[in-house]
């Protein structure tokens, strides 16, 4: 069941990148947070009750609602358009994504460890390089945060693959999911929206070395 | 006694930020300061002991807790002339000094933690107090180089941490699940290779946002440009120095495995890439706060040659950040006075310093001896030890092709500099520049005598202390 949950996962990523609208991505946004919240309650069955709480409650309060309330607050209130605008067509994305999975799962039959379910090791590690590739291949800042968030996702999974010997990684996994998050997005809505008018990355190339 | 120190530069930090008053603000920074030297005296006379479980006063800990000690007292002396001469809104004030104090106890307790996962807290802490600091001036350029060190290092603290997560699939295999240094290196043996491989590449390029090397180099310097200079000095000494800190403690490990070569490979090829980075930079720049910042990218390279280099350079690389970081640093301080007379960075519109700031002017002839490594600088030590570490290890090639480089660099620094000191600018009307006190330059000389000092005639137990801090280090 959990296999299934995670292959999901995995859809969503190539969901996003093909998707056109930024409010789709804030809702698949939304949907991963779900899916982490059922991978967390089926996975992690041997930590104690009060921290798996603390853990669901994130995936569910943070992930899934707060964050994609945020951002979509953010995306009325700076009028951003509603283009996701990458540098290159969505066909050739989708390739590359294809090709990150394929290469991470590749990857991972090299891997002789009986410690470890491989599956969380393809999907996490295809999670991050997918939301590495979605901030270098988008133009506008928030589809950064966005790419971001994807990788706090799939950093997500991995801390799942140990968290039953080490709840503490989970834990600290968490600690920084919020973390950055707040800072990231407490920067952006307070600041950036204000001052760059069309929030875009060709704006932020005013520091130079003359 | 950290958990006081931590209590206690919060609750000061929590202080300075509602405080409005200046007469307390100072108050309050002189019980910061008094607490820090507390912590670093205490630290000195209990040293290799253990405190609140997560924090140990090794060696290597205490003297680069002795450098932010140092560093600390004219940092926090220099921020009050900095917010005298342009003078900011209170609140601005107080985050300024509230994420100053946050800033140098985050550092120091980074330093001190003896567990990968609470050097990682401490790490992020620093991100975000930095940010508060390098947004001082609340200006559009301001926050594009805080938008970018903030992205930047979120994502190199995630790479940290996926490094941290692989390290522990690692250590499963030798049946434990304390990741503290001193417990990886007793399991060393028995770590998993794979996934100890994966653990160094991540948690390496992690901790280069802050150590300043390639590939993650980029935030810092937009970041040093950006923030006030004070904060640049700190930003480029003592943070940096966290940097190395959090690689060195995990190459030790790595160092005890048969990775040991391959790691040097990685490091190696990442340092050699930051002295050609920073060589290219260093011929093109003409803002002299990125020049100096992409002078300390060129100093990590080296620092960390000597670490993949072994031997001799293990030693010197220690020596050779604990002097950069006072060297760094005073030309960082000085900067904030060279900026009062001319109101601005571009070497265009700077120059024939020595009429208007003598004692300032000496302090950047100085201290660009010392940057470049020209005897009697201390770093002239450190880096013939680390030329001569790449000569007994057999890498000729790479020395020669590093000593080309670094003669460029030294071309290229030399020519900024002696613009500013000697050459008039154009169009610089001289009517009304600030006379400036060289009382200022007193604690940027007092840096640079040291740096002389601890290079040229080291004390025995400075020598100890980092030759007990490489102990661990197979040679």
């Amino acid at each position: 069941m959990i296999h299934v949950i995670l292959i999901v996962f995995i859809m969503t990523l190539f969901y996003l990148s093909i998707a056109n609208r930024m409010l789709t991505y804030v809702k698949v946004l939304a949907l991963q947070g779900v899916l982490l919240f059922f991978v967390a309650f089926m996975q992690l069955s041997e930590i104690n009750t009060l921290n798996l709480v603390l853990i669901l409650l994130e995936t569910v309060v943070f992930k899934a609602i707060a964050v994609p309330v945020f951002l979509s607050y953010i995306l009325k209130r700076n009028n951003i358009t509603r283009e996701a605008e990458p540098f290159l067509p969505n066909f050739v994305s989708l390739i590359i994504t294809t090709a990150i999975v394929v290469a991470t799962i590749l990857l991972s039959n090299s891997i002789q460890d009986t410690h470890l379910d491989k599956m969380f090791f393809v999907v996490a590690l295809s999670t991050l390089f997918t939301g590495l590739y979605f901030i270098a291949s988008r133009r506008k800042i928030i589809t950064h945060v966005m790419g971001y968030m994807v990788i706090e996702n799939g950093v997500f999974v991995l801390s799942m693959a140990v968290g039953n010997e080490m709840p503490m990684m989970v834990n600290l996994g968490v600690m920084l999911d919020i973390f950055a998050s707040v800072l990231i997005l407490g920067i952006f809505l307070n600041k950036i929206g204000d001052v760059f008018k069309d929030v875009d990355v060709d704006q932020l190339t005013n520091l130079k070395d003359y | 006694m950290i958990g006081i120190y931590l209590i206690g530069s919060v609750s000061i930090a929590i202080g300075l930020f509602f405080c409005k008053n200046k007469n307390i603000s100072f108050g309050l920074l002189g019980l910061f300061l008094v607490l820090q030297w507390i912590l670093t005296t205490y630290g000195i006379s209990n040293i290799r002991s253990t405190d609140l479980g997560y924090f140990t006063y090794d060696p290597l800990a205490i003297l680069l807790l002795i450098t932010i000690s140092i560093i600390a007292v004219p940092a926090l002396f220099h921020s009050h002339i900095y917010l005298n001469d342009q003078p900011a809104p209170p609140s601005t004030r107080a985050i300024y000094y509230g994420a100053i104090v946050l800033l140098i106890s985050a550092i120091s307790a980074g330093y001190l933690a003896n567990h990968i996962a609470v050097t990682w807290i401490f790490t992020e802490i620093t991100t975000l107090s930095a940010s508060a600091l390098i947004y001082h001036h609340r200006n559009k350029l301001a926050l594009e180089g805080t938008w970018k060190y903030v992205f930047i290092c979120a994502i190199s603290i995630t790479f940290v941490f996926i490094g941290i997560l692989f390290l522990s699939l690692s250590l499963e295999h030798a049946g434990s699940d304390d990741l503290t240094f001193a417990n990886l290196v007793a399991n060393s043996a028995k770590l998993n290779p794979f996934w100890l491989k994966l653990a160094f590449l991540f948690i390496f390029t992690g901790f280069t946002a802050k150590l300043g090397l390639v590939p993650m180099f980029t935030a810092g310097i937009d970041a040093k440009d950006k923030a006030p200079a004070p904060v640049g000095a700190l930003l480029s000494s003592v943070l940096m120095n966290l940097g190395f800190v959090g690689i060195f403690r995990f190459y030790i490990v790595v160092a005890n495995t048969p990775l040991h070569h391959w790691a040097n490979l990685v490091i190696g090829i990442a340092a050699i890439l930051s002295v050609f980075v920073s060589t290219v930079y260093m011929i093109k720049v003409k803002n002299i706060k990125r020049m100096l910042a992409y002078s300390g990218i060129e100093h990590m390279g080296l620092v960390m040659l000597g670490v993949a280099a072994g031997g001799v350079g293990y030693y010197a690389a220690i020596l050779h950040i604990i002097l950069h970081a006072f060297v760094k640093s005073s030309l960082f301080f000085q900067f904030t006075q060279l900026y009062r007379v001319f109101q601005n960075k571009s070497i265009y519109h700077v120059g024939n310093y020595f009429k208007y700031n003598t004692a300032g002017a000496m302090v950047l002839l100085l201290g660009f001896i010392s940057a470049t490594a020209m005897p009697p600088s201390g770093l002239f030590v450190s880096e013939f030890m680390i030329f001569r570490s790449l000569f007994e290890a057999h890498q000729i090639f790479i020395l020669i092709v590093v000593l080309l480089l670094l003669t460029m660099i030294i071309w290229a620094f030399g020519k900024n500099i002696f613009k500013i000191l000697f050459i008039p600018a154009v169009d610089f009307d001289d009517s009304n520049v600030p006379k400036i006190s060289p009382w200022e330059s007193l604690s940027q000389f007092a840096l640079l005598a040291l740096a002389v000092y601890l290079g040229l005639n080291p004390p025995t137990d400075f020598v100890n202390l980092i030759k007990e801090s490489i102990m661990l280090l197979p040679n």
